[in-house]
């Protein structure tokens, strides 16, 4: 199946797979090395479940191949929590009751995570509007949304570097309103 | 779910792809940010037999500004085209429309030229392209042309692009400082394509009245329409509720948006009504104003 040689730098380790190039970055994360944190819902962009970050950018893993990874550094659910301890995002989101069965969480705390590392002051809205690229089926989002209020909360306690934004400028935007139905 | 096989290219330079867009004849696919490619091919809707990935072309990720107005490089992501202090500054309606790309992880990844190239009838930034007529910059091997966005975009998902090209560049004009702009989109979930969108810029006299005027719909056809023509009659005319209405009338006179699934032609129609108001109101408020923060310079060029 014209397997080629590729190597990916995951949360900080080299790993040397053979797959063919049409293997998605999602399926080779789970299958060829073995990080199974990432979540594979609809394989098209909708549900957010196989978010990751590549440059620290947050990227749908299903809709990049592997081979193009190639050179980046990929980033996964299972580098946030250090020496078993959940991060700041992961503990809110617990205490808060913010997962029910969680196949939804990595998805959401790695699109969260760097959204509020990039927008540290998030309104309630702020935050509805950065969760609608990532479906969950059980909580209802209200949990999710308070559980990423805390965690702002206490970002913006330590925030002595802890949100080391990467734009300066407040990025909300008032216009262009979005009508709900 | 699972994409045909392929051959993988990955050119390090311009030159390099167009050659092996050359060779490759319409077996060969360009991907950029992949956010609509890959879904297709997933779902199997598209089957290239090679794909040419153009990430590597750092060359074409910029934001210029010049004259009278802004060059983007066609690998800018959404993402930079909403933080860019350039386009807030001399072209608002671009960052404020591409905070409307679906959602925050798709406009790190998704591109500018994609987005063109895509040509999806209700996607913001063609829609700007043609409100604005945009210049397009298009590469083969042994050619560059331009092109304006208002030729550019030919049916649903089709335009004037040959398997052999690459877009390049897009240019943007500058929007005076002076002139009203606004963009609005009607969609049932925050992320969900748009259903309905418009966009307008104006200028009005010093007594008020209109003095240029240009508006364009997304939504209303299969690619997204100036309406420039319907509407000129009104210039002249200071646009308080009525002028509104009857320009909004007047814009819509004629068109037969799809019926599908999502929406009926009815809906469609009134939803543009609304959202054309909407746009005028706010042009017409903005018009004139100072625009409060304002930067004190533009830098000279964005690297991202
Ligand atoms: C969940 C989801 C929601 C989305 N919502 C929206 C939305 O609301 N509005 C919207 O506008 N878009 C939306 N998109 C699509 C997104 O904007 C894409 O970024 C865009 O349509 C295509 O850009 P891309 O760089 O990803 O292109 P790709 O997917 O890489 O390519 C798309 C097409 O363009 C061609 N192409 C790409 N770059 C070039 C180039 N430089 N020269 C020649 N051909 C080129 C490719 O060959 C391909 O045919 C959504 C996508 C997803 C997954
Ligand atoms: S699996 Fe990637 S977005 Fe749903
Ligand atoms: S917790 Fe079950 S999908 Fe979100």
């Amino acid at each position: 199946m014209n397997e080629v040689p590729v190597t990916l730098w995951v949360n900080g380790q080299t790993y040397a797979v053979r797959v063919s190039p049409r293997k998605l970055l999602s399926d080779v994360i789970r299958e060829d090395i073995g990080l199974t944190g990432t979540h594979v819902g609809c394989e098209h962009g909708v549900c957010g479940a196989c978010t990751v970050w590549v440059d620290d950018r947050p990227t749908r893993s299903c809709l990049m191949f592997a081979i193009q990874a190639e050179g980046h550094a990929v980033t996964t659910i299972e580098a946030l929590a250090q020496h078993g301890q959940l991060n700041v995002l992961q503990q809110a989101l617990h205490e808060e009751h913010g997962l029910q069965c969680g196949f939804c969480t990595p998805g959401i705390v790695m699109t969260m995570e760097a959204y509020l590392h990039e927008h540290p002051n998030p309104t309630v809205d702020d935050i509805r509007d950065a969760l609608s690229g990532n479906l969950c089926r059980c909580t209802g989002y209200q949990n999710i949304v308070a559980g990423v209020q805390k965690a702002a909360r206490v970002f913006a306690q330590n925030s002595s570097g802890a949100t080391s934004a990467a734009g300066n400028e407040s990025t909300h935007l008032s216009e262009g309103g979005r009508e709900y139905v | 779910m699972k994409p045909a096989i392929f051959t993988y290219r990955r050119p390090a330079t311009l030159h390099e792809a167009l050659k092996l867009l050359e060779e490759t004849g319409d077996e060969g696919k360009v991907i950029a940010g992949g956010q609509s490619l890959v879904p297709m091919m997933n779902m199997r809707l598209a089957r290239p037999e090679y794909l040419v990935d153009i990430n590597d072309l750092d060359d074409l990720r910029y934001i210029h500004p010049f004259e009278e107005g802004i060059d983007i490089g066609s690998l800018t992501r959404h993402d930079e085209l909403e933080r860019s202090a350039i386009l807030r500054r001399l072209c608002p309606i671009v960052p404020t429309a591409a905070h409307f790309i679906g959602h925050y992880a798709i406009r790190q990844r998704g591109t500018i030229g994609g987005s063109m190239a895509h040509a999806d009838p209700a996607a913001e930034l063609p829609l700007l392209a043609v409100l604005l007529d945009a210049t397009l910059t298009i590469a083969s091997l042994d050619n560059t042309r331009s092109q304006t966005a208002r030729e550019f975009f030919l049916s649903m998902y089709t335009t004037d692009l040959q398997p052999n090209e690459i877009l390049t560049a897009v240019r943007f004009p500058v929007i005076p400082p002076d002139s009203g702009w606004s963009f609005k989109e009607f969609s049932r979930r925050a992320g969900d394509f748009a259903l309905v969108s418009a966009a307008c810029t104006m200028q009005l006299n010093s007594s008020g009245s209109v003095e240029q005027l240009h508006l364009a719909l997304g939504g209303a056809d299969l690619i997204p329409i100036s309406v420039d023509a319907s509407i000129a009659s009104f210039i002249g005319e200071r646009p308080d509720a009525r002028w509104r209405q009857a320009v909004a009338k007047a814009a819509l006179n004629d068109l037969e948006p799809m019926s599908d699934v999502h929406a009926s032609t009815q809906d469609r129609l009134d939803w543009l009504a609304l959202t054309v108001d909407q746009v005028l109101t706010q042009s017409s408020l903005r018009a004139n104003v100072e625009i409060g923060e304002q930067a004190s310079h533009t830098p000279e060029e964005e690297k991202l």
